[in-house]
């Protein structure tokens, strides 16, 4: 030990000593609001231009055309912009999945929330998908039996929104809300067999307390986002032309 | 400043017992310290401001502001730590864009000290996070994740302590349960364990064994969860703990006006603060020291 480290060492004590003289006496604590009066730091600002000018150039860039405007409220059970994209989870998934699995979507059901925005006539962008589907959430694949996809339509028939399902399904009520004819791929659905239904990793997880996902035979996970799917829809088609049809109908008399 | 002041606990004989005491002291250099901490929680990747036709929050948020604010209170007070309570990732297109590289740099650029880590922060994965540690240059803390067969093992410790103007400051960090929150396939091996043990174990070993002058629980449990009171909460945690001074919170996304004060264990006051989300506001709180030996019967005044 030199002095040095004495000298060191005596500095420490000192300073703790000293610090067991020091005791908390008053604490203030306040929010302070973050708005147009602070202004900006131009070393920040002229650090995020280049990643925003990026990002906003990838997000504007022209990757298909709307010919209308498409809402979520266009129908009562089903709507053009709801069968666009459950038509686009099977169109984009089933391929990945047939590949993976050698077998086939037999059905799609996203849900009527998951739609967070419009499609606008005219251009449609990357950041069209980002409006629409703002969220991460992305495509499972559920193989349950027949008698659950029966709850499923259960479930459509008495919750009664347009909920997106995909060309296979052809679901009738009738005016007391009854369900009169429910087939896929223009067969009644069997209550032994086995289907295998995609849809989104929230509603799997319980979302909209739509609880016929449990049990299942089999779970798959594409690793594929509800926005990518999409995008990549969007760009394979040059102008999209989604239609209200009869996959979910009621009818009145 | 305009804001309503009402003093927590009437503590007038707080600064008449500490002027006494510097005359009983065998030595005068003591002198008043203030230690400034700042914090920001759930900024999900709101690097720039909202736009003006946004409904809620037109024209507010935004980092470069934030670094102008935080500069400035520095510059009045070099004694300040900023810290952050995690979901610190997405939220806008720079986090798909760039997977948090952005938000790590900026975060490095405005010098903030220390994160812990939110449910948000497994989006890309925890590989996907590993993958944008280098942009950090602060450490993050979480004493109730433990990581060991991850490949986050050894990039996040328990606690971090700072001395600023000679006082020790403890900061430990707290993770909300992943199990039904995130995907198993994100959080991969991370283990959670208990908060309240955990944050028991961590304010005795800070307190006691580090000698901390102050003790602070960086917190991604959340406030308070009304429709789930049973739930760990930064509340329950306040009650259940003693010898942490202050609780910064987040994941609730709870905009705290001012911060509440809530009793431990042993009835003294903790401060749990949170300010909601986006960056929207920068929560700041000031500890100041005086010389002198502190009181049983009064703690510190608490002015909010």
């Amino acid at each position: 030990m030199t002095i040095k480290h004495i000298f060191k060492l005596y500095f420490l004590v000192f300073v703790f000593s000293c610090n067991n003289d020091l005791h908390l006496s008053k604490i203030e604590g306040e929010r302070i609001e973050i708005d147009a009066a602070i202004a900006s730091d131009s070393d920040i600002e002229n650090f995020i231009k280049p990643y925003r000018e990026n990002v906003n150039k990838n997000l504007d860039s022209v990757i298909s055309y709307a010919p209308d405007t498409y809402s979520k409220s266009d129908g009562e059970f089903n709507t053009a912009i709801g069968n666009l994209m459950a038509d686009a989870v099977f169109e984009e998934s089933n391929p990945i999945f047939n590949k993976r699995t050698g077998k086939t979507i037999d059905l799609v059901l996203l849900n009527y929330g998951g739609i967070r925005s419009i499609i606008s006539q005219g251009n449609i962008k990357i950041r069209t998908a980002f409006e629409v589907m703002p969220f991460e959430n992305s495509v499972v694949v559920v193989a349950i039996k027949g008698q659950q996809v029966l709850q499923m339509m259960d479930y459509l028939s008495k919750d009664k929104r347009a909920h997106p399902v995909s060309k296979h399904l052809q679901l009738s009520l009738n005016k007391n809300s009854e369900v009169t004819k429910a087939t896929i791929s223009g067969k009644p659905i069997d209550k032994g067999t086995t289907y295998y239904v995609a849809t989104n990793d929230y509603l799997y997880n319980g979302g909209d307390r739509m609880d016929f996902f449990h049990p299942n035979d089999s779970f798959y996970v594409l690793d594929y986002k509800i926005r990518n799917v999409l995008i990549d829809y969007f760009k394979r088609k040059d102008t999209i032309r989604p239609k209200r049809d009869n996959r979910y109908i009621k009818l009145e008399d | 400043m305009n804001r309503r002041q009402f003093i927590q606990q009437s503590t007038a004989a707080t600064a008449l017992l500490g002027m006494g005491g510097i005359g009983l002291q065998s030595f005068n250099t003591s002198k008043a310290k203030k230690i400034t901490i700042l914090h920001t929680n759930d900024v999900h990747s709101h690097i720039d401001p909202f736009g003006p036709d946004h409904k809620r929050n037109p024209n507010k948020g935004g980092v470069a502001r934030r670094a102008t604010l935080v500069e400035s209170i520095r510059k009045e007070n070099p004694n300040t730590l900023l810290l952050d309570a995690g979901d610190i990732f997405q939220g806008t297109p720079y986090f798909n864009y760039y997977g948090g590289e952005l938000e790590f740099k900026l975060m490095s650029m405005l010098n903030y000290d220390l994160a812990t880590i939110g449910n948000h922060d497994f989006d890309n994965g925890i590989d996907g996070l590993y993958a944008q540690l280098p942009h950090a240059k602060f450490e993050f803390v979480s004493a109730n994740y433990d990581f060991t067969n991850t490949v986050m093992d050894t990039h996040v410790k328990p606690y971090k302590t700072f001395i600023k103007d000679g006082i020790k400051i403890g900061v430990f960090g707290l993770g909300v349960q992943l199990d039904g929150l995130v995907d198993k396939n994100m959080y991969k091996e991370t283990v959670y364990n208990d908060p309240i043990e955990i944050a028991q174990d961590m304010s005795r070993l800070l307190k006691e064994e580090q000698a901390c002058d102050l003790v602070i629980c960086l917190s991604h449990i959340g406030y308070y969860y009304r429709n789930v009171p049973d739930r760990v909460c930064d509340l329950a945690l306040a009650k259940a703990t003693k010898d942490i001074d202050l609780i910064i919170g987040g994941h609730t996304h709870t905009f705290l006006p001012k911060p509440t004060i809530e009793k431990n264990s042993v009835g003294e006051n903790v401060l749990i603060n949170q300010v909601g989300a986006y960056g929207l506001y920068l929560g700041k709180i000031d500890f100041y020291f005086e010389p002198g030996k502190p009181t049983k019967t009064h703690g510190a005044s608490i002015i909010v």
